[in-house]
């Protein structure tokens, strides 16, 4: 099996090379194991922190001492240490120049099925620094600029804290409050990089922003935190991940993102999903804890797509706030697990303003002997006169071994509130299969096929090019899982 | 004439029940076969069996097509060999077009074959010319595969199916039942519009009718497992007259 030489290493190759705006200024060293307020203090100073954002850390830690763990999710695992834990590294540097020869074949044929172009496969493996194929007059330059020529501001977090301190102050942790769990605690009180995204008023941004083209610390993805914000009329498309398998030695994750959605403007952020889900056996993989949640002023949009294929433990809702009048906030989701993995992931719609609209598509399939659960939480405040939810929920088992549960809740407190709700649970049929097979698709593409169709409603509100990776990874993440 | 299709006392059955017994018969290239029976006497088994339902065991006998033994081949195998079954009740695929889901049938058969797969405008263009022959509309290849359609619709899409994927052996299960006199002609007008000297048919069946609209060549009597009688077309003729009281 390929050690940690894919993406973590083109992070670390490219944290002090990254010419285009989006380099750490961090020096290369490591905290020790465990977690106490020195380390805090380190990991603030080793980033040059501002003394407000130190503090908002100490707080973030003193609350997250006296909280626990939450067990209420239906996921199984060993006690984390967590004193036991890293929570500082800087970069390193690339030891070795390698070929792509010495990869795993195995990675590069995941890559060469998800039809990711051969320099592409050169980064995610190491083999190439990220600048090297986006040298001078490349995508990342040209993007760069033509984004500043409209105010928008898209860098990392620890970018912004240095030179847009004011922004950040005004809106971190205004819409996960450190306070809000015990996850969100202690990456407010650790968190290591992340994206910062701004968009002025009025502005429509005119391209796709990826968090792969913003690759740079080489842990930025254990303790990731992001901060979108979008003023009035303004519009951004964000896409956080990519379809090829990552991995990292580190095995908890728990990010925060935060978008605020002003008035009229709209946000559509896009994931997909595919951390190292551990082995056949259920061994290692990624336990993923993310808290995402935005919030919607008047007349605003957003909407979430995500596609989850990775991780052993994914514990993950991402929200929104319907806060303004005639606010509008949609949830899509497809949730794979396979072999021993565990997902338990929905989200929340809370309707606080008037005439505000949710949508609720979550399709999650299970094979192996994973299990995944769908939970959910619709809430109508007293005063979301004319607010409507509706949620429709689809399972897909594959074999008899995996299982699938729903759990939504309600609460309506308006009368004039509507919520809807449908649920079905459905297997791949043995007739399915054979129809499908009997016109010459193989078992693998033929269960493919039939997943993808079942996905169909959420994948239509990906980019167009990310669903169509993301229909292929479906496939992989499948691939044996019958017979 | 080298055999298309050889059956050779085979025993197959579905659970504990046997169905298929001692059954034998020889399908000629570019012949037209009716299998005529009661109900339950196994012809639909035979059908599913020669297409690799794994609901089905095959407990003895031999099945070579093109001198090959299909025992040891995937339904999908089987398939792009060259073998086609019109299901007698079409499988829905949601959320997968019929434009989607034949493209990826053709293309696995393309690479089974080691020839390039179409590109999208040959493709589209092969689809149309195969879909207008037969009364179907764009809007009818955007559905997704059999989800809403009639029964009429159906069997015609199961038709197209054969029509665009150019099998060398297609078994149409019952492709009569529940169809009116029209949608019977278009069915019927397909399948004559695809006789061709290398390409052979097995109509399984119960009526007369629909083998006054597909002429066969040869027409087997099953009962009860395997062939009683081989003959002509007057074997259905006295059929329809006598039933299947001789036989038992």
């Amino acid at each position: 099996m390929v050690k940690q030489e894919t993406l973590a290493t083109v992070q670390s190759l490219s944290a002090d090379k990254y010419k285009y705006g989006f380099e750490t200024d961090v020096q290369s060293d490591v905290a020790p194991k465990g977690l106490n307020e020195n380390i805090i203090r380190f990991i603030s100073n080793q980033k040059k922190e501002p003394e407000w954002l130190l503090n908002f850390r100490l707080k973030a830690y003193a609350k997250w001492k006296t909280m626990s763990e939450p067990h209420w999710a239906k996921v199984n695992y060993d006690p984390i240490d967590y004193q036991d834990l890293y929570y500082y590294a800087a970069p390193k540097k690339q030891e070795d120049s390698k070929k792509l020869e010495d990869v795993d074949p195995k990675i590069l044929e995941t890559y060469e099925k998800l039809g990711i172009p051969l320099n592409e496969q050169k980064v995610l493996a190491g083999v190439v620094a990220v600048d090297a194929i986006f040298d001078s007059v490349s995508v990342a330059t040209t993007y760069k600029a033509k984004l500043a020529e409209k105010g928008i501001i898209f860098c990392s977090m620890g970018e912004a804290v240095q030179k847009y301190p004011d922004l950040v102050k005004k809106y971190l942790g205004t819409v996960v409050p450190y306070t809000d769990n015990f996850f969100a605690a202690l990456n407010s009180a650790v968190f290591s990089d992340g994206s910062f995204v701004f968009i002025p008023k009025g502005v429509r941004c005119p391209m796709e922003l990826s968090s792969y083209f913003r690759i740079n610390a080489r842990n930025a993805g254990q303790f990731e935190r992001t901060l979108i914000v979008c003023e009035e009329d303004a519009y951004v498309s964000y896409l956080e991940g990519c379809t090829a398998p990552q991995r990292d030695e580190n095995q908890l994750h728990a990010a925060i993102v935060e978008i605020v959605v002003l008035d009229r403007a709209e946000v559509k952020y896009s994931t997909v999903q595919n951390w190292y889900p551990g082995d056949k056996d259920g061994k290692g993989g990624i336990y993923n804890f993310v808290t995402k949640r935005g919030i919607c002023h008047n007349d605003a949009k957003l909407s979430w797509t995500q596609v989850e294929t990775g991780s052993a433990i994914t514990w993950k809702y991402p929200s929104c706030i319907l806060k303004g009048d005639n606010s509008v906030g949609e949830f899509y989701s497809v949730a794979l697990t396979n072999n021993y993995q565990q997902a338990d992931t929905g989200t929340k719609m809370i309707h606080l303003g008037k005439n505000t609209k949710s949508t609720i598509v979550s399709k999650g399939i299970s094979a192996g002997f994973s299990n995944q659960t769908y939970r959910g939480l619709v809430k109508m405040a007293p005063n979301a006169d004319g607010a409507r939810n509706f949620s429709k929920c689809d399972s897909l088992l594959i074999g008899s071994n995996c299982g699938a549960h729903t759990v939504p809740v309600q609460e309506n407190a308006n009368r004039n509130a509507v919520i809807e709700h449908e649920a079905t649970t459905s297997k791949i049929s043995d007739e399915q299969l054979f129809y499908a097979m009997q016109r010459g698709l193989s078992e693998n593409e033929a269960v493919s096929l039939i997943v993808n169709g079942f996905c169909k409603e959420v994948m239509q509100h990906l980019p167009m090019e990310f669903a169509i990776e993301a229909g292929r990874l479906i496939g992989i993440s499948l691939e044996g899982s019958v017979g | 004439m080298k055999n298309l299709l050889e059956i050779k006392n085979l025993n197959a059955c579905v659970g504990e029940k046997q169905i298929l017994k001692d059954f034998s018969f020889e399908i000629e290239p570019g012949k037209v076969y009716a299998i005529m029976g009661p109900n339950g006497s196994g012809k639909s088994t035979l059908s599913n069996v020669i297409a690799g339902n794994p609901v089905y065991s095959v407990t003895s006998g031999k099945m070579l097509f093109k001198g090959k033994d299909l025992s040891k081949m995937t339904p999908d195998v089987r398939a792009n060999e060259g073998i086609f079954l019109g299901f007698q009740y079409p499988i829905e695929i949601p959320g997968i077009s019929y434009a989607q889901f034949l493209k990826q049938a053709l293309t696995s058969k393309m690479k089974y074959l080691g020839q390039k797969p179409l590109d999208a405008v040959a493709y589209i263009k092969r689809l149309k010319v195969r879909a207008q022959a037969l009364g179907v509309t764009d809007e009818m290849l955007k559905r997704p595969v059999n989800v809403g359609f009639s029964g009429g619709e159906k069997k015609r899409m199961e038709t197209l199916q054969m029509a665009f994927l150019e099998p060398d052996f297609c078994i149409l299960d019952e492709m009569d039942s529940g169809l009116d006199v029209d949608a019977l002609k278009i069915v019927a007008d397909g399948v004559n519009l695809m006789r061709e000297e290398n390409r052979s048919f097995l109509l399984i069946t119960h009526y007369e009718r629909l083998l006054d609209l597909i002429e066969p060549d040869v027409i087997y009597i099953m009962v009860d497992g395997h062939i009683v009688e081989k003959g002509d077309k007057s074997l259905a003729r006295k059929l329809e007259e006598n039933g299947y009281a001789d036989y038992k």
